[in-house]
């Protein structure tokens, strides 16, 4: 059952047109490489994939229907720069569990320390807030996860752990996982096609 | 100046925040311990290592804007002269600029071509819109604001603004990631043209692979502190040269070496072992490595905190 965009066509206002008659499908348990210039599109198709932008035309459907305009999205996705992600008047504790409460073993899984929960977001580093951010897109309700450069922030090791548990979620669960990445290394790892923006 | 005077140098440098927990105790969070790091006129020191080690705050250590409830212990030098906070206002922006982490530094409010002119002298159009080119951002684009920009072009926006200040010290936190690779040769290329001219950088980046051809040197960092120090030659192969199991096991961890995880995460600031900081994760550890915490010495022309590295 898959998430599938038809015939996508998006611009900003009068500017040029960024998306022209697009199309895909990706089907659960596929994990789907996105790359491409900067400045292509990239994080715009993701916000239209996930509903938070409207094309002026065309389609985005999960199984056949139009996305969920309320309630939990099941299409979610983790931005390029965590620091714009989240909500600076927010305690990470509000943030975490704004959609879903995790439980411990999930936030150890991410090595989210417990004295982290009562910060404000400017005081984690950048990949600290990062793992936050994953783990707030991993509620079970979740069955497509858009990862928009989701590990440049990380060093190479945690970007290891972080990909070894994702996946592992998403082999487990059946999700569809979309990778928006430039580095060709780690599409290599991880996806079974790519699609050149 | 003497001929190899360092540009910067940060000694014995310890940097910790006041923090309230349950019960209004006051705590003291230490983030950075004993640091210490040098980096002379020509050349790149990248800076590399875990996530949350306290690079973006050394950064900020250096340029003088942690916040308000940080602590800082230690002392830093900029051409051999104590960098106070009086000098830290005067050098910000003109003898020493910074390209931030978070593009949260943009000004919402500006257009960015105005922003990067802020650090040419004169304001001069010309060199904004060259430097623009050099980035490939398109000529429209210096008439956009912040939030009408793709991810990579932000990132290229705060890079501009660096690379046309006269600054003899720059200190890139994170310049490049998320771009294509083509540009993040560009930057990086670019910062070894300026080191060439004679300037100092310090380039923190995840990005091991891209540096290896621009670096001098590559220090390491983990929970607040440099593990080794290292000529950039050292990285290589299966990192037999390096003198670190943490480093070893970062540079194994690379999508285009094993892409091998480590269990376990750096152990936080306010949990930290008694010994070696590695100790907790270290396949090599022995019963002194939990004891006492080893002390930073020179081997094979680089530095290293660790009992049993050869
Ligand atoms: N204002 C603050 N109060 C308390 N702790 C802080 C504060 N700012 C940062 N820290 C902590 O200090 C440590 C170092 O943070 P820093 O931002 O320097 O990490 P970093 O090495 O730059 O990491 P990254 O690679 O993720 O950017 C982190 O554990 C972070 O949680
Ligand atoms: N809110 C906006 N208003 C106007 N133009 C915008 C807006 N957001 C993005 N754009 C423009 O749309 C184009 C595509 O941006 P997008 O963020 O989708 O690129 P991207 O492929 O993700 O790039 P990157 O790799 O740099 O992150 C860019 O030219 C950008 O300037
Ligand atoms: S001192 Fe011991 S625990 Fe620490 S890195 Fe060296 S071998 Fe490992
Ligand atoms: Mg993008
Ligand atoms: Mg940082």
């Amino acid at each position: 059952m898959p998430l599938e965009a038809k015939g996508i066509s998006f611009r900003y206002g009068n500017c040029p047109w960024i998306l022209k008659d697009f199309s895909l499908t990706v089907n659960r348990g596929e994990v789907v490489g996105i790359s491409g210039h900067s400045g292509c599109g990239k994080s715009t198709l993701a916000r239209i994939l996930s509903g938070y932008e409207e094309p002026q035309l065309g389609t985005v459907t999960l199984d056949g229907k139009p996305l969920p305009r309320h309630g939990y999205n099941p299409v979610q996705l983790i931005l390029q720069h965590p620091e714009k992600a989240v909500n600076p008047r927010w305690r990470m504790d509000k943030t975490i569990n704004e959609g879903w409460v995790p439980d411990q073993e999930m936030l150890d899984a991410f090595g989210i320390n417990d004295n982290w929960l009562k910060r404000w977001p400017n005081e984690l580093s950048a990949g600290e807030l990062q793992r936050f951010c994953v783990v707030r897109a991993l509620s079970s309700q979740t069955s497509v996860l858009i990862a928009d450069e989701m590990t440049t922030m990380l060093d190479a090791l945690i970007q290891a752990q972080i990909w070894h548990v994702v996946t592992e979620i998403a082999k487990k669960r059946n999700l569809a996982l979309i990778v928006i990445s430039h580095e060709k290394h780690l599409i290599k790892r991880l996806c079974q096609r790519v699609i050149e923006m | 100046m003497a001929l190899n005077q360092s540009v910067l140098s940060v000694n014995e440098l310890t940097v910790s925040f006041r923090q309230y927990t349950r019960g209004l105790r006051q705590i003291e969070l230490t983030v950075i311990t004993g640091l210490s790091a040098e980096i002379q006129p020509g050349k790149i020191l990248a800076v590399i290592g875990s996530s949350g080690s306290g690079k973006s705050l050394l950064a900020h250590a250096i340029l003088g804007i942690l916040p308000s409830n940080a602590r800082v212990t230690g002392t830093m030098a900029y051409d051999g002269e104590e960098l106070t906070a009086e000098r830290q206002v005067k050098l910000r922006g003109r003898e020493i600029a910074f390209i931030p982490q978070s593009v949260n530094y943009l000004d919402p409010l500006m257009k960015v071509g105005a922003q990067v002119r802020a650090s040419i002298k004169d304001n001069k159009k010309e060199v904004q819109r060259d430097i623009f080119a050099r980035y490939h951002l398109d000529s429209q684009v210096e008439n956009l604001y912040p939030f009408q920009l793709s991810g990579g072009m932000a990132r290229r926006v705060l890079v501009s603004g660096a690379m046309v200040s006269d600054a003899r010290l720059i200190i890139a936190d994170e310049p490049t990631p998320g771009l294509h690779p083509e540009i993040v040769e560009e930057a990086l290329t670019h910062l070894r043209q300026l080191a060439d001219e004679g300037r100092a950088v310090m380039l923190i980046t995840h990005d091991v692979g891209a540096v290896l051809n621009v670096a001098d040197y590559i220090a390491v960092f983990y929970a607040g502190t440099t593990v080794e120090t290292a000529p950039v030659k050292d990285f290589a192969g299966k990192g037999e040269a390096l003198r670190h199991p943490y480093s070893k096991a970062l540079w194994k961890a690379l999508p285009q070496n094993d892409f091998i995880p480590v269990s376990g995460f750096q152990p936080s600031p306010g949990d930290l072992p008694l010994g070696c900081l590695f100790s907790p994760r270290c396949p090599m550890a022995s019963r002194e490595c939990f004891e006492s915490r080893p002390l930073e010495r020179e081997l094979r022309g680089g530095k290293v905190r660790c009992y049993h590295a050869t």
